[in-house]
Parts: structure tokens; C-alpha cells; sequence
């Protein structure tokens, strides 16, 4: 029996990507990393900023998220976000600068613990990658 | 009568507008082609979203702790209508068409006696809209300087929205917008977002059960602020395409009636000219039949 499910990252301006030979998700939820095999149980959850790992036949993709949901269901996994960067492609400096808007969200005194927890995520998953 | 030489400036300056409108329309007709795509491409994430709010709002059996975005706050005294149209003029009616429709709207709200609260997105609505209504529009919101329309801007309104919900200033938001049929066709369309219209669920297979990480509450909580925006984008992705389509064939119209217009005074400077010459003609032979 195939071990495979179909992963769909869609983002509102296009479909980022679409896969049919994917064996296993790492997906930055919101309690935590989440592995995801064929077969799971249906599940919606969000997401923080973190890295999404897709282990497919053809080989391994990182991706960096930073918001989000996703829907798992019939062997389909669809992840909605709004920010999407390919590890491969992204830009050094780009990095850097995503790293300078969280540091200055960061220092802001008016945010909530929940939202002040996500930037810290967020700078610590960033500073990794560099 | 005109002179000669007046016509024939006529006939140029109608010449160079009929050169402009034909460059405008290939513009539109290129722009619209990419528009089209984009909004194309942008359905499966509204679709998907649209899709899993439904599911979510299935699985809250509470309705009287659902998130007010999703049940509003049960009362329907102040409507926030957002009026999205256009930056720029010459695309025949779809700016008029939106705004008709939108006081149609306004009409019916003040008569009920309820409040009326106005967001503008983009400037044309703002200018048709301030005689009557100006002291109504809370906000203008014009995105002159994006060339296409993208999800950070619709991310903007989306929060200006959400902002003013939180501070209980509306009741019920409801956005205006050109549905893209096809060139020639755009529909106006008004569509409420808060409270969500959820009455469609029936319709989708409902019947999985899902697990939940964390529970559905905080899940809406996080989902409907983006689904407003989700929203938002689609009207201005579907706006966007309706724009260039009108401006395509406003200006495919002014363009054949640009050529009628040549033609005509094309036949009238001929006719002229050869009266001239008749005149003329007329002038030498009696004078040398008088000698």
C-alpha cells in the first residue's frame, strides 16, 4: 500500500504548491510540531512561525511560514498562509530584514503575551536560519 | 460653415484622441489578462478558507459563545458599508454601477432610521460619494501607488475593519464590489462579512468530524480576522479584473466612434472642397464669358 498524501500550499495571490508524492509533514503548529502521515485523523489547526518540512518521494522541502492554518482531511493536506518562503530561494538579505521587523514589533511595549510570544518564535526561527 | 482649414483640424484632433483610446484599450486589454489570472489564481485560497470556517462554525454547537465576527453582535443599528471602486476614470460605468448600487443601499438603511458608516477604497467612489453622503465616510482608504491589486494592501482595510468592530463602532459590515463576469459584463455586488453568512453550509458535505488543535474557539478567533481580509482581496482581485474590462471596452466604444466621427468629417471636408473648387470654376468661366 502507497504511503503517499497530497500537500497543498496555497497563499491568496497564488497556489504556492502541489504535491502528490508526499510521505511526511513537519508542520509548525500552534502547540507545537506536528509530524503528519498518511492516514491521520481529520484535524484543523493554525499555525506559528516555524519551518515546514515536506518529505516527499522526489526529496525534501523546507519552507519558512509565519501565520496560517491547515486542513487535514481524506488524505489531503491543505496549508492556507498569508507568508511563505522557500529556504532554497530565499535571499540572505531578505532574511535580515524580516529578522529587522520582528526585532522592532518586538520592542513595541502595547502587545499581548500571545502575540509577543509569536515574535519571539519568530526571531528565534529566523536568527536559526541565518 | 466651417472652413476648409478648420475641418481639417478637426479631423486631426479626433485622429490623435481615436490613437489614445485604441493605446488605452490594448492597455486594459493586457492588464485584464493579468488581472484575470491573478484573481483565477487567487479562488482556491478563499475557496479552502471558506470551506474550513464552515466546518468550524458546524462543530460550535454554542451559538452564544461564538465569536462576534462569525454571529455579529446581535443588533443591526449601525452599518459599515465598504465601497470599493476604482483610482482612475475613463472605464465607462463600472464606477457608477457600484456606487449606484451602494446608494440604493444607503437609501434603505436611513430610512429604516438606522446608522450609517462609509469606508471608501479607492479615490473615484470617494469623489462620487462626498456630495452626498461626505459627512457619512469615516475613512478613504486609496491605494494609487500599488500597481496590482496585493494582499498586503487588502490586509490594511481588513485590520481598519476589524479595529473598528472591536471598538463596537458597527453592527454589520457590508463590502461593494464588481463581480468580473466577463468583458463586457460586471456585476455590482453587495456582500455582507460581518456576521458571516454561514447558511450556505448545508449545501457541503459536512459530516466529517475534525479534530481540533486548539479548540474551534480559538481556531475562529485566529481564522475569521484573515478571513475578513481573504475577503477583501477577492473583491479587489474581482475588481480589479472588472476595471480593466470595462476600460477595455469603454474605450473599444470610443474608439469606433472616434472612426465614425473621421468618416464624417472626412465626407464633409470633401464636400466642401469640391464646392470650392465649383465656386471657383463658376467665378473663372463667367468672368470670361463677360469679356
Amino acid at each position: 500500500m502507497s504511503e503517499e498524501f497530497k500537500v497543498e500550499i496555497v497563499n491568496p495571490e497564488t497556489s504556492f504548491l502541489s504535491k502528490e508524492d508526499v510521505t511526511e509533514v513537519i508542520v509548525p503548529a500552534f502547540e507545537g510540531e506536528m509530524g503528519i502521515l498518511k492516514d491521520h485523523i481529520s484535524i484543523i489547526s493554525f499555525l506559528k512561525p516555524g519551518i515546514l518540512t515536506i518529505h516527499a518521494k522526489s526529496g525534501e522541502h523546507k519552507f519558512y511560514v509565519e501565520d496560517g492554518i491547515f486542513e487535514f482531511k481524506n488524505n489531503n493536506l491543505s496549508v492556507l498562509t498569508s507568508s511563505i518562503f522557500d529556504l532554497k530561494k530565499i535571499e540572505k538579505s531578505r532574511l535580515l530584514n524580516l529578522i529587522k521587523v520582528a526585532e522592532e514589533e518586538a520592542s513595541k511595549q502595547e502587545i499581548d503575551d500571545q502575540s509577543r510570544f509569536l515574535i519571539d518564535q519568530k526571531i528565534e526561527v529566523l536568527k536559526s536560519l541565518n | 460653415m466651417a472652413s476648409l482649414d478648420d475641418l481639417k483640424k478637426r479631423i486631426t484632433s479626433v485622429k490623435s484622441t481615436q490613437k489614445i483610446t485604441k493605446a488605452m484599450k490594448m492597455v486594459a486589454a493586457a492588464k485584464l489578462k493579468r488581472a484575470q489570472e491573478s484573481a483565477e489564481k487567487g479562488r482556491p485560497y478563499s475557496e479552502k478558507m471558506n470551506n474550513v470556517i464552515l466546518n468550524l462554525s458546524n462543530g460550535i454547537s454554542d451559538k452564544e459563545t461564538a465569536p462576534k465576527l462569525l454571529s455579529g453582535t446581535g443588533k443591526d443599528k449601525i452599518h459599515l458599508c465598504v465601497v470599493m471602486t476604482s483610482d482612475r476614470g475613463l472605464c465607462g460605468g463600472f464606477n457608477s454601477n457600484i456606487i449606484k448600487k451602494a446608494k440604493n443601499y444607503f437609501g434603505e438603511i436611513l430610512k429604516e432610521g438606522k446608522v450609517l458608516k462609509i469606508i471608501t477604497v479607492g479615490s473615484k467612489g470617494n469623489d462620487q460619494l462626498k456630495r452626498q453622503y461626505g459627512n457619512k465616510i469615516i475613512e478613504n482608504i486609496s491605494f494609487k501607488n500599488s500597481k496590482n491589486a496585493n494582499y498586503f494592501d487588502a490586509e490594511k482595510v481588513g485590520r481598519i475593519i476589524i479595529e473598528k468592530f472591536e471598538k463596537e463602532e458597527f453592527d454589520i459590515c457590508t463590502i461593494f464590489y464588481n463581480q468580473f463576469k466577463n468583458v463586457i459584463t460586471q456585476i455590482p455586488q453587495a456582500q455582507k462579512i460581518i456576521p458571516l453568512n454561514t447558511e450556505s453550509a448545508d449545501e457541503n458535505e459536512l459530516e466529517d468530524s475534525y479534530e481540533f488543535e486548539p479548540d474551534e474557539d480559538e481556531i475562529l478567533n485566529n481564522l475569521l480576522p484573515k478571513n475578513i481580509s481573504t475577503q477583501i482581496f477577492k473583491a479587489m482581485l474581482e475588481n480589479s479584473a472588472s476595471e480593466q474590462g470595462a476600460r477595455m471596452s469603454a474605450m473599444d466604444n470610443a474608439t469606433r466612434n472616434a472612426g465614425e466621427m473621421v468618416d464624417k468629417l472626412t465626407i464633409q471636408y470633401n464636400r466642401s472642397r469640391q464646392a470650392a473648387i465649383t465656386k471657383e470654376l463658376i467665378e473663372i468661366i463667367s468672368g470670361a464669358e463677360s469679356l
